[in-house]
């Protein structure tokens, strides 16, 4: 039977939401679930995963070392763990992401990134080219680290009482990587990343200040702001704007693309959102051939109008 | 004070990627090849580090078949002052190319690895960090801004919940982002300079690295196809497609 590790990843005392997706992905594995939780004071989040369903036990391992999410601390920690589970799962975010291959470096093991489909405990699908393949991956026989693609599963319940038990890990913080801070994003528009819904705009937006019409446009849906590259090369917005394979991969609920033709670069960026909506005056872009909606004019007088009346 | 770079030969980022009817991987032969561009972003920070003086030498690495020359002359075009090429034909894991990469970072007695984030082909975002692991030195990935001062490294990274600052101690690893810098255009006397260059071969083997279990990949599928859409022609048919998705 497999013996899953889960790698609780957390910040201001609170679980992260990706670790009920994990937890989902987990239980598609099957076997014995384990949440680790690695903080100087992890009792809160303990108890918070503990009520997840499919949880076993939740370990949790306070050291003054775990205080910050540095990978080269809490690798070591988790490799102490890790002995005797088959499985070592991390949320793929940048949090998981930094510190997963740090753990499978050390346990001299494989990690498979940004699972999307279990098929055992050793088969699994996952993307390549950005999306633009799905590969089906057979894993060697031993322990192995995996990085589990959140938007591909639904989380977890939280109808549990798993028992949760203290674990001393014999870790110091290592004097080579010092945490200086946090800036959280100030934006008041919702995360590019994780927002429900997000309109970009292209080329044909002109300039920097004629993006108005699309942040306008955002702001009254509630929606995070995008662009495509050739808008950012253009320099009408900064990079982290960048929606498209050398940028952003999104999945919103809600995807309006203005003004982009629709570069494959592009389409790679937003394959996993739920409806694509297009505005472009050019009825040939291939935007065209992948949006669900597609209304073929001007922006500039189509975006202020749909502002209007939503 | 020495930099190595690790750089990959990748389909080139604006190909539409194929994938092959049998299922056995994707249409790579005839297609363009270029520089990974995560580490175009690596090499491009590595070349501004000399030029401000803070490191002296930059190594390029790259870990593939014979074609794979090309990927170093680029780095070569870049700035590079030496480029070393393993060679393999096989198809690499990421732990056996961070072992070959750790064991390169020992042998040069290098103080900094700048890589890619990831490779745009497996999208593995794994190989930095082993490397990280493997030689114990700290590691920065996803970095947005790099200030190197002496043997001092402040990394701005690009996580999730917004900018994080690490301060970190070299020898170290540091992976790009998108936004760390945008690379330059190359120039034809560097492009046609950079083919004088002499690069140093060497093998898995040479270097005592044994190749690490391998995930196989059994299939490569095309992934799901959006059915093509409706197209309305007014603001208001827009608003009403939308509200019968339960979008508006």
């Amino acid at each position: 039977m497999s013996k899953i590790l889960v790698i609780a990843e957390h910040a201001d005392g609170k679980l992260n939401a990706g670790v009920a997706k994990v937890l989902a992905a987990a239980s598609k594995i099957g076997g014995e679930v384990t949440v680790l939780v690695l903080a100087a004071d992890g009792a809160a989040v303990a108890a918070e995963a503990a009520k997840l369903d499919g949880v076993a036990k939740v370990l949790v391992a306070d050291s003054a070392a775990l205080a910050n999410p540095v990978a080269a601390n809490l690798a070591p920690a988790i490799v102490e763990v890790a002995a005797g589970y088959s499985h070592v799962l991390f949320p793929g975010t940048t949090f998981g992401k930094d510190v997963a291959p740090r753990v499978a470096a050390k346990l001299g093991v494989p990690q498979i990134s940004d699972v999307m489909a279990v098929h055992s405990g050793s088969s699994f699908d996952r993307p390549v080219y950005a999306g633009n393949a799905i590969t089906t991956v057979e894993a060697p026989a031993g322990t192995i680290v995996i990085t589990v693609r959140l938007a591909s599963f639904t989380a977890v319940a939280a109808s549990g009482s798993a028992a949760v038990e203290k674990v001393s890990v014999g870790v110091t913080a290592a004097a080579h990587t010092r945490y200086v801070k946090l800036e959280a994003q100030k934006s008041a528009r919702p995360d590019l990343q994780s927002a429900n819904k997000v309109v970009s705009g292209g080329r044909a937006l002109g300039s920097s200040e004629n993006f108005k019409v699309i942040f306008d446009f955002a702001d009254k849906i509630g929606a995070g702001v995008g662009a495509s590259r050739a808008a950012v090369d253009s320099g009408y917005v900064p990079n982290d704007m960048q929606v498209g394979q050398t940028g952003k991969i999104i999945a919103p609920e809600l995807y309006f693309a203005i003004g982009i033709s629709g570069a494959i670069q592009h389409l790679a960026g937003i394959k996993d959102a739920r409806t694509i909506v297009a505005i472009n005056k050019d009825a040939e872009a291939p935007i065209f051939e992948v949006a669900d909606i597609g209304l073929v004019g001007d922006l500039f007088t189509v975006v202020p109008e749909l502002t209007a009346k939503m | 004070m020495k930099a190595i770079v690790s750089v990959k030969r990748v389909v080139d980022y604006n190909v539409r990627i194929q994938v092959k009817p049998d299922g056995s991987g994707v249409v790579t032969d005839g297609v363009k090849m270029s520089m990974n561009p995560f580490d175009e972003i690596a090499m491009e920070e590595a070349v501004r580090l000399k030029e401000k003086g803070k490191i002296t030498e930059i190594i390029a690495v790259t870990i593939g078949g014979a074609k794979n020359e090309e990927t170093l002359r680029t780095a070569l075009a870049f700035g590079a002052t030496k480029a070393i090429h393993i060679k393999d034909e096989g198809e690499v894991q990421p732990l056996t190319a961070a072992r070959a990469l750790a064991a390169v970072f020992k042998k040069e007695g290098a103080s900094l690895l700048i890589a890619g984030k990831q490779a745009i082909d497996d999208d593995a975002n794994q190989t930095g960090q082993m490397v990280a692991a493997l030689l114990d030195i700290a590691q920065a990935t996803f970095a947005g801004k790099v200030d190197v001062d002496g043997n001092k490294a402040t990394v701005v990274r690009e996580v999730d919940a917004g900018l994080e600052t690490l301060e970190i101690d070299l020898p170290a690893v540091i992976t790009a982002d998108l936004r760390l810098n945008e690379p330059r255009y190359l120039k034809l006397p560097d492009i046609m300079k950079a083919k004088r260059i002499p690069i140093e071969a060497t093998t898995l083997a040479d270097l005592g690295v044994t190749a690490a279990a391998a995930v196989k990949t059994v299939k490569t599928a095309p992934p799901p196809t959006r059915s093509k859409g409706v197209v309305v022609k007014t603001v208001d048919d827009l608003i009403a497609a939308l509200k019968a998705k339960g979008l508006a």
